[in-house]
C-alpha cells in the first residue's frame, strides 16, 4: 500500500496518508468542513449530513467525516448544490428545535446557532408547532431539555465510549426519537455518575449544568453570612477561555481579583487542601504498604469515580482512600478551624467551591460532614457558572490586575497545583512519600512517567527498598479496564490514581465548553495541563509537606497526619451504592 | 408508545428466568445477539420487563439504554404486560371520522391508563388499533372479543363497568 494518497480538493492537490478522511484532508488546504455529530475517534457515525461534500463520480453527496480519501479523487466542498444540501438539513433540524436563543444558557456558545448564522438562515421554511420545554432535572448536577436536542448522539457516545457508563441513548424511532434512559426513567434514578461529560459535548443548550449562581448571589448579599470561596487547581488554566483568552492561559491573578470584586470575604486556594490530601493520603498509603493493606490504595478525589466505584465496582470500595476530596477538606476546615480562629459561628460561614466538575454538586450532599448538620461546602459552582457571575457583575476580567489568594488559606505547593491534571495526584503523592520515606527529597521532583494524557500510565518506583507499582488513569472506560485487570490478576498495583474525566480535572464536566470542531483537532486537555506543569516547575515550593500552611494546620489544629482529629475532620466513609 | 414505564409489579417465575438465562447463554458473544434474545424474552414473559432487560444487559454486555433503544425502536416489542381484559379502540378512518378520538379519551379516562399501556392494577390494557373491518358500526371498540359499535363517549362507563366488576 502506498504511503500517500494524492487527491484534489477544490482543485488544490493534496497528499495525505491512506485512511485519512476527506474532512481531515480538507483541513490541509485550509477548509474546515462544518460538522455536528462527528467526534474524532469517539463517535464517527456520519449521521447529521452537515459535512456532505461532492466527490466526482459518487452517486450521492458523501459524509466527509467518515469518507476515506482515494487516489485521484476529486472533491468539492462548497458547490451551490452542497451549500443547498447543508442549508436544507439545517432548516430541518431547526424545524423542531425550540429556538429561545436569547434565554438559553448556551447563547453565543452554540454550535447550531453558529451553523445557522454561517449558512445565513434567516427564516424557517418549515415552521413547526410551538415547542414547549421538556425539562428533566431529576439529577442534582444537570438539566436536560430535549426540545433543544438535535439528536447528534454526542452525549450518549461520551457516556458509553469514554466513561463506559452508557445510561443514556436514543429511544423510539422516526420523529419520536429522543435521548433517554432505559424505560424512560429519569437520570436521577439510574446509575449516572454525574461527571457532566455529556454537557461539555452537547452542541446546543439541551444539556446544561444545574445552575446555582443564584444561591451564591443571595449569600453574598446576606450581611449575616461570611462567604468564602475556594478555587480548584485546574480553574486558573481554563477560566480564561470564557473570556476569549487562548486555551492554556493561566489567569490565577485575575481570577483572584475577580472573586474579590464579586464580594467574597475570603478568596482561598484549594491547592492548599490538595496539599493536605497528600499528607493524609500519603500517610494512609505508607500505613497500608507496611501494615498489610488492603492494596492497591485508590485515590478518592474524584466524586464521579467514587460514584462509579460504588455502582459498578463495589468490591473495590475497601481500596478507596478514606480521605475526603480537597474540596470537602477545604469546606470542613472552613467550618471548624477557620471559624474558630476568626471567631465566626460555623453556620454563618458559607463555603463556595469553584470546581471543574459537575459531580461536585453531588459530592457536597453526601454527608460525613465535619460539623453535625452543616454541609462542608454549601455550593459547588462550575468554571462556567463562575464565568457567568463575573460577566453579570460587569467585571472587566481581561484587564484586571493580578492579585494573590488570602493568606489564611492561600499558600500551596506546586504538588497541590498539578492535582488538576491526570497523574498529578500520583506525582504529588510520590514526591512527598518518597521524601519522607527516604528522609530527603528525590533527585528530581518530576515523575514524568505518570504525566501526559494517555488513558492509562504505569510506573514502578523504589520506596524504602521496596518496589512500588503505580498506575494513573483517567476516563472511566480506562478505569474499568484497570480495575478489571486487577480483578482477574493480570495486573498488580500498590497505588492507583483514578480520575473520572479523560485528562483529569482539566477535562472536567464543569469546564468551559469549546466547539467540537476545535476539540477534534486539538487536545485541550494537554494544553491546559501543560500550563499547570509549567507553573509547578516555576514554583519554589513543590512539596506538599514543606508548605508552611500545612505545617501550621497540623501544629495548631490537626496534630499529625492520620491523627484522630484529622480523621474526624478530613476523612469519610464511602457509602455502598447499588447499580440500577 | 412503548416508552411508558411499566406500573405492574414484576411477577416472573424461576422457570422463566432459567429459560431466559439459557437463551442469553446460547447467543452471548455472537454478533447481533440482542434481537433474538429480546424476542425470546418477550416470548417467555409476554412483554419485556425491566428485570429481564437487566439480565440481558449483564449477559450480553450491552447497556440498558442500548437495549431499550432497540426495544423502543421496534413495534414488535412491548414494555408493558397485557391486562386481563384487553380493550382495543379502532382508530381506522371510518371510526376516526365518527369520533373515535373521543371514544379513546373516554376509555383512557375510565381506566386510568393510556393507549399502549396497562392499568395500575393490571386488569386492563388499551390498544389503539388500525381498521378492524367493522366500519358499518363505527366507532367501534372490542373488549375480550366482544364488539361494541355506534358508540358515544357516554356509553363507555357503562360498558367498562361490566368488566370492572368481575
Amino acid at each position: 500500500m502506498a504511503d500517500t494518497v494524492n487527491l484534489k480538493i477544490n482543485s488544490v492537490p493534496v497528499s495525505v496518508p491512506p485512511g485519512t478522511t476527506v474532512l481531515e484532508a480538507a483541513r490541509q488546504i485550509g477548509v474546515e468542513i462544518p460538522t455536528l455529530c462527528y467526534m474524532k475517534d469517539i463517535s464517527e457515525i456520519g449521521a447529521c449530513r452537515i459535512c456532505v461534500v461532492d466527490v466526482k463520480g459518487a452517486r450521492t453527496h458523501v459524509a466527509s467525516c467518515v469518507y476515506p480519501v482515494a487516489e485521484g479523487m476529486e472533491v468539492r466542498t462548497h458547490t451551490p448544490d452542497i451549500i443547498r444540501s447543508r442549508t436544507r438539513t439545517l432548516e430541518l433540524i431547526l424545524s423542531n428545535h425550540r429556538m429561545d436563543c436569547l434565554t438559553c444558557l448556551r447563547n453565543q456558545n452554540c454550535e447550531l446557532q453558529k451553523l445557522a448564522a454561517d449558512f445565513g438562515i434567516q427564516e424557517t421554511r418549515f415552521p413547526s408547532d410551538a415547542h414547549e420545554p421538556q425539562i428533566e432535572d431529576s439529577a442534582v448536577h444537570l438539566v436536560r431539555d430535549n426540545s433543544k436536542c438535535v439528536l447528534c448522539r454526542r452525549c450518549s457516545a461520551v457516556c458509553k465510549h469514554n466513561q463506559s457508563v452508557g445510561v443514556i441513548g436514543p429511544a423510539a424511532r422516526g420523529f419520536d426519537t429522543h435521548i433517554a434512559c432505559a424505560y424512560g426513567r429519569d437520570l436521577g434514578e439510574v446509575a449516572c455518575v454525574s461527571c457532566g461529560q455529556c454537557i461539555t459535548v452537547c452542541p446546543t443548550g439541551a444539556l446544561t449544568e444545574s445552575c446555582q449562581t443564584d444561591e451564591v448571589w443571595s449569600a453574598l448579599a446576606d450581611p449575616k453570612k461570611h462567604v468564602v470561596v475556594g478555587v480548584a487547581p485546574s480553574i486558573r488554566v481554563t477560566l480564561g477561555e470564557c473570556f476569549g483568552l487562548p486555551v492554556g492561559a493561566n489567569v490565577e491573578g485575575q481570577m483572584v481579583s475577580a472573586l474579590r470584586l464579586l464580594g467574597f470575604n475570603g478568596v482561598f486556594d484549594i491547592d492548599a487542601a490538595a496539599d493536605l490530601t497528600i499528607m493524609e493520603e500519603g500517610t494512609e498509603f505508607m500505613k497500608r504498604l507496611t501494615g498489610g493493606g488492603p492494596l492497591p490504595l485508590i485515590t478518592s478525589c474524584s466524586p464521579g469515580w467514587v460514584r462509579f466505584c460504588e455502582q459498578y465496582f463495589p468490591e473495590f470500595l475497601p481500596n478507596v482512600s478514606s480521605c475526603k476530596s480537597p474540596q470537602q477538606m477545604f469546606g470542613a476546615l472552613m467550618k471548624t478551624y477557620y471559624a474558630e480562629k476568626y471567631n465566626l459561628a460555623p453556620e454563618d460561614v458559607f463555603v463556595v467551591g469553584i470546581m471543574p466538575c459537575t459531580a461536585k454538586k453531588y459530592e457536597i450532599r453526601r454527608g460525613d460532614w465535619a460539623v453535625e448538620g452543616l454541609p462542608d461546602v454549601d455550593v459547588a459552582l462550575t468554571t462556567r457558572e463562575l464565568s457567568r457571575m463575573i460577566s453579570r457583575a460587569g467585571i472587566m476580567f481581561r484587564s484586571l490586575p493580578s492579585s494573590a489568594f488570602d493568606a489564611a488559606f492561600g499558600v500551596a505547593s506546586g504538588a497541590g497545583l498539578i492535582f488538576g491534571a491526570t497523574g498529578g495526584v500520583m506525582e504529588a503523592a510520590l514526591r512527598t512519600v518518597s521524601s519522607l520515606a527516604e528522609g530527603k527529597p528525590p533527585a528530581s521532583l518530576d515523575f514524568t512517567e505518570v504525566r501526559g494524557t494517555a488513558g492509562v500510565k504505569e510506573a514502578s518506583y523504589t520506596i524504602r527498598g521496596r518496589s512500588v507499582r503505580v498506575a494513573a488513569c483517567s476516563g472511566l472506560a480506562n478505569a474499568r479496564k484497570v480495575l478489571q485487570s486487577v480483578k482477574d490478576g493480570s495486573a498488580r498495583y500498590d497505588f492507583i490514581e483514578i480520575m473520572c474525566c479523560p485528562g483529569g480535572c482539566v477535562g472536567g464536566g464543569g469546564q468551559p465548553v469549546q466547539p467540537q470542531s476545535l476539540k477534534n483537532f486539538s487536545d485541550l486537555r494537554a494544553l491546559r495541563a501543560a500550563a499547570l506543569y509549567k507553573s509547578d516547575a516555576d514554583m519554589p515550593l513543590r512539596l506538599s509537606h514543606e508548605s508552611p500552611l500545612i505545617k501550621q494546620l497540623y501544629r495548631e489544629f490537626l496534630q499529625k497526619p492520620g491523627s484522630p482529629e484529622a480523621h474526624k475532620i478530613l476523612h469519610t466513609h464511602i457509602e455502598k451504592g447499588e447499580a440500577v | 408508545m412503548p416508552n411508558t414505564v411499566t406500573v405492574v409489579p414484576f411477577q416472573g417465575t424461576q422457570e422463566q428466568e432459567k429459560e431466559l438465562l439459557e437463551a442469553i447463554e446460547a447467543h452471548a458473544g455472537r454478533p447481533g445477539a440482542a434481537m433474538p434474545v429480546l424476542q425470546k424474552a418477550q416470548a417467555i414473559y409476554g412483554y419485556l420487563p425491566e428485570e429481564a432487560l437487566a439480565r440481558i444487559s449483564a449477559g450480553l454486555g450491552l447497556t440498558m439504554s442500548e437495549l431499550y433503544g432497540i426495544v423502543s425502536f421496534y413495534a414488535q416489542f412491548s414494555v408493558n404486560p397485557k391486562g386481563r381484559h384487553q380493550v382495543s379502540v379502532c382508530l381506522g378512518t371510518a371510526c376516526y371520522v365518527r369520533g373515535a378520538a373521543a371514544i379513546l379519551a373516554a376509555v383512557e379516562d375510565g381506566l386510568g391508563c393510556k393507549a399502549g399501556s396497562v392499568s395500575p392494577d393490571g386488569k386492563f390494557s388499551i390498544d389503539a388499533t388500525r381498521c378492524i373491518g367493522a366500519c358499518g358500526l363505527a366507532p367501534v371498540i372490542i373488549i375480550d372479543g366482544d364488539v361494541y359499535g355506534r358508540l358515544t363517549p357516554d356509553d363507555i362507563p357503562g360498558i367498562l363497568k361490566k368488566y370492572t366488576e368481575d
